[in-house]
């Protein structure tokens, strides 16, 4: 599974405006470029990322070969309760990745 | 001590040309610019859109054309009346027009998103936001992407 | 001449000489005060992801190493830390000290091949294949925990006949364009190529991310494309004369703090 590193603050304030970053270890394979003896490389991109916050959906990204290698994202989400933000994460090729992080929200 | 040698220095900055121009030949093809108009009809439904709230944040220059940062940030209050549905990054000169759509909801507090792109070639970044109220509105910035100095091989 | 003033004439010009032997070899070609590292020559955006730490996609492979610092491998199940405990402390400062010449090999090495011959000697488990994930992985792991610490590497004793060989090839012309290394990185350093601003040519960034590669390589492979760049045939991996040059300019930038895992473009 793709390696990812996630970054919320270690607790919020609710209410408050948390940052959420995420970088995933991903070629993003545009399907552009060939290998040394000629052939062309499939194309291969994470194409969907989201973020559920305790379960419900606040983020959602569509990527395509236009998003670097190594995709990182940066949003934010508002500070509720306290419980676990979870990303997953699909590529072209069907490869799911999925990576949690706890959110502490005091009051 | 040495001093610089101005006859060498013209020839290392001509060698170079040489290596970038070569390079140019062997690199992805610079696909002209490219007209948005039927990708965003499509995107806004045929929709009108109009111009500003969107502020695209984006290097004048960029140190390279495979990972070039960006911030998408779209005046909205985010509360459940008002909010950002999603934000398309559109590119008039990458082989896929379209970038990324990012979709937003009110939990999220700010419309905003950073990421790093790939551009191919020197252009005019576009994004469209999609209101809650079903108005688009749109931004743009202008980037200037150059080849790298030296072939690299490996 | 009488015997005792000769032999204090011999002994004066011994004298003179080793010191102009000691100075020369001592003296570096960029004096330790004008040392200027790598992400000084690159663009703001460049160098404000390489600072950032979670901005910084090196650290995607510095966190991969740490995974592996813990993974049992080889014959017996043993991880780095079965032996080396906790990286920060155990490999604190040793990323400074190479390459250097490993005893038992009898060879110059760099991190690498020191994570590789800790692999087959006392792991008894397979070595990386070179610039393979889990070495470049490893290689950010441990280098990471000198970061800040200025390179200190030794260039005398079994060193000495390396280091020469790598000086000799630094100052010497080659590939199609004709140029040295010293003709960019020493004579020509913030002067621009096209659009960009040539450096001082040195290590202290990598193992690092390279946004034309987008990805994450070893110093063999950033040099390995400056000889592409002069369109000369590339020494292969680990071969005599990239260990050496990485020798050489660990040497060039005594002083300077690691800065790995480096961002360039």
């Amino acid at each position: 599974m793709a390696l990812a590193r996630i970054q919320v603050p270690k607790e919020a304030k609710r209410g408050e405006l948390v940052t959420v970053r995420v970088a995933i270890q991903h070629p993003m394979e545009t399907g552009f470029r060939y290998d040394n003896m000629g052939r062309p490389i499939p194309k291969n991109v994470i194409n969907t990322v989201v973020c559920r916050y305790n379960g419900e959906e606040v983020f959602r990204a569509e990527m395509g070969s236009g998003i670097s290698a190594n995709p990182y994202l940066q949003f934010y989400v508002v500070a509720a309760d306290s419980g676990e933000l979870a990303f997953d994460w699909i590529d072209d090729a069907g490869e799911r990745g999925s990576e949690r992080v706890a959110l502490t929200v005091v009051a | 001590m040495n001093k610089p040698n101005r006859s060498r220095r013209r020839f290392i900055a001509g060698a170079a040309a040489g290596a970038v121009i070569a390079q140019s030949r062997l690199a992805r093809a610079q696909l002209a610019i490219q007209p948005l108009g039927p990708l965003i009809e499509k995107l806004t439904n045929g929709a009108r859109v109009n111009e500003g709230r969107v502020s695209v944040d984006i290097p004048r220059l960029a140190d390279n054309g495979h990972s070039v940062p960006l911030k998408v940030s779209v005046a909205s209050p985010m509360n459940e009346r008002e909010f950002v549905k999603t934000i398309h990054v559109l590119s008039e000169r990458n082989p896929r027009p379209l970038v990324a759509a990012f979709h937003f909801n009110p939990h999220c507090g700010r419309a905003e998103v950073v990421t790093r792109v790939r551009l191919n070639g020197s252009q005019r970044v576009h994004v469209i936001a999609g209101l809650s109220d079903g108005s688009y509105w749109s931004g743009s910035a202008e980037v200037e992407v150059t080849e790298t100095a030296c072939l690299d091989a490996t | 001449m009488s015997g005792g003033a000769r032999a204090l004439r011999i002994a004066a010009w011994v004298l003179v000489g080793s010191a102009a032997v000691v100075t020369c070899a001592a003296e570096l070609p960029i004096p330790r005060s004008a040392l200027k590292q790598g992400s000084e020559f690159a663009g703001a955006e460049v160098r404000a992801m390489q600072a950032d730490e979670f901005s910084n996609p090196g650290m995607l492979w510095v966190t991969r190493g740490e995974r592996l610092w813990a993974e049992p491998a080889g014959r017996d199940g043993k991880s780095c830390a079965s032996c080396h405990r906790d990286a920060a402390a155990s490999m604190k400062d040793v990323a400074t000290r190479y390459p250097q010449v490993d005893k038992a090999a009898g060879q110059l090495v760099n991190i690498a091949g020191r994570v590789n011959l800790c692999r087959e000697r006392h792991q008894h488990a397979q070595a990386f294949p070179l610039e393979s994930e889990p070495l470049l992985a490893l290689t950010a792991y441990v280098t990471y925990q000198s970061r800040g610490l200025p390179m200190n590497v030794k260039i005398d004793g079994e060193a000495a006949t390396h280091f020469e060989r790598a000086r000799e090839r630094y100052y010497r012309r080659m590939g199609q364009m004709n140029l040295s290394c010293a003709q960019c990185h020493e004579r020509n350093w913030g002067r621009t190529l096209f659009n960009e601003t040539v450096s001082q040519g040195h290590g202290t960034g990598w193992p690092g991310y390279r946004l034309e590669w987008q990805n994450f390589g070893s110093l063999q492979r950033r040099l390995r494309a400056c000889y592409s760049g002069l369109r000369a045939e590339m020494p292969e991996y680990d071969s005599r004369e990239l260990v050496e040059l990485e020798l050489f300019l660990a040497w060039r930038e005594t002083g300077l703090p690691i800065e790995a895992p480096g961002v360039r473009r």
